[in-house]
């Protein structure tokens, strides 16, 4: 089961990486999450861990939340959520130890979920990719219209489900195999190739991610992170074996 | 939070890129990857556009090769870019030199500029 931490999104750029190719990157802030309960099979039926980040008044929390972490003796948190690990896995994490970007070294991908931006009352055009109408030959008032969306008396009806214009965004998105790029230990930064959902400042949740990382277009291998201090990144390494090209020597690759 | 992104893109940029500016004939040392090897190639020309800022500035190099007019843009911070030379510093009065386009021989001469340095 991938174990995921919040962090909150700082915004994009883009980097040069090895060979001067020129990456988009977001960058995400990694405070370490505490973890700040723990679930177990006997007793609540499934394993999870609690993590919590990001400092916040006590008075702002109900007297139950503070219970929460008066508990263990721990700093209230802001932001909490659960993560699921596999039951096997309960021992290796103690209550109020924090998991933090050091979880991402070695890691080649990771999988993001967060809330998308709210775009309101969407068209579908918008919304739903449609094409829309013609600009010319005699469209009028008609041109970001969906067309017909059902038959006729039979069956008298507009199905379920029907794609139309309505509230887009403002909702959980989940976005897999996003490549590391860089981690910079010393910010707790973060930064994956690509776009994650929401706006900047907010949290998302980042998961490890089992996918194969997708490889980035010109550097060879699929060997992972970059520690920021090393000038030369581990990619150059894998270099040597990549010669025969291909997908068979970059799964090989995958240790 | 800007300030973050701030700190990433500053980190790119190159300090032993020289100060250039637009009308300068600048000679850059491109490295070109050719299957395994690496060599490095030539480009001379002058600096006719800049676009972007930070780690994203780009410059646009016009030269004329073999009565061809050729242009190319380099991101000026690429770890591609060996080295860049000023050869010539120019006196121009618009920050685009489009114009050069139209011009040929002795018409697309820049005046060159005393440099302080």
């Amino acid at each position: 089961m991938s174990l995921g931490v919040m962090a909150s999104k700082i915004g994009m750029t883009q980097i040069f990486i090895e060979d001067g190719v020129r990456v988009p990157v977001t960058v995400l802030k990694i405070e370490p999450n505490i973890i700040i309960a723990k679930k177990n099979r006997e007793k609540d039926g499934y394993s999870a861990i609690r993590l919590g980040v990001g400092a916040i008044r006590e008075k702002l929390l109900t007297k139950a939340d503070r219970g929460q972490f008066s508990k263990f003796g721990i700093e209230c948190k802001r932001f909490v959520f659960e993560c699921r690990i596999s039951s096997s896995d309960e021992e290796s994490f103690t209550i109020g130890s924090s998991i933090g970007i050091e979880l991402f070294n070695g890691i080649g991908s990771v999988n993001v979920s967060a809330i998308s931006k709210g775009k309101g009352f969407a068209g579908v055009m918008k919304r739903h990719n449609f094409s829309g109408f013609p600009r010319t030959h005699g469209t009028h008032e008609f041109f970001r219209h969906g067309g017909s969306i059902g038959m006729r008396s039979r069956p008298g009806k507009v199905f379920k489900g029907k794609r139309m214009a309505g509230r887009m965004g403002n909702e959980l998105v989940h976005v897999k195999n996003l490549r590391i790029v860089k981690i910079i230990s010393e910010e707790n930064l973060l930064l994956i190739r690509g776009a994650v959902p929401g706006p900047k400042g907010k949290m998302v949740k980042i998961f490890t991610s089992n996918y194969r990382p997708r490889a980035l277009p010109g550097i060879s291998g699929y060997s992972a992170t970059i520690e920021e201090g090393s000038k030369k990144n581990p990619m150059k390494a894998s270099k040597a074996g990549m010669k025969s090209g291909g997908n068979k020597s970059s799964s090989q690759k995958k240790k | 939070m800007a300030n973050l992104i701030q700190i990433i893109e500053n980190k790119e940029i190159r300090n032993d890129i020289p100060k250039i500016s637009i009308g300068d004939t600048l000679k850059i040392s491109f490295k070109i990857k050719e299957g395994e090897k690496e060599r490095i190639q030539i480009f001379e020309g002058v600096l006719i556009a800049e676009r972007g800022s930070g780690n994203r500035k780009a410059i646009t190099v016009r030269k004329v090769s073999f009565s061809e007019g050729v242009e190319r843009m380099f991101p000026l911070y690429s770890p591609r870019i060996d080295k860049i030379e000023i050869m010539q510093s120019g006196h121009v009065r618009r920050s685009k030199l489009y114009y050069l386009r139209a011009l040929r021989g002795k018409k697309a001469r820049i005046r060159e500029r005393e440099r302080i340095s």
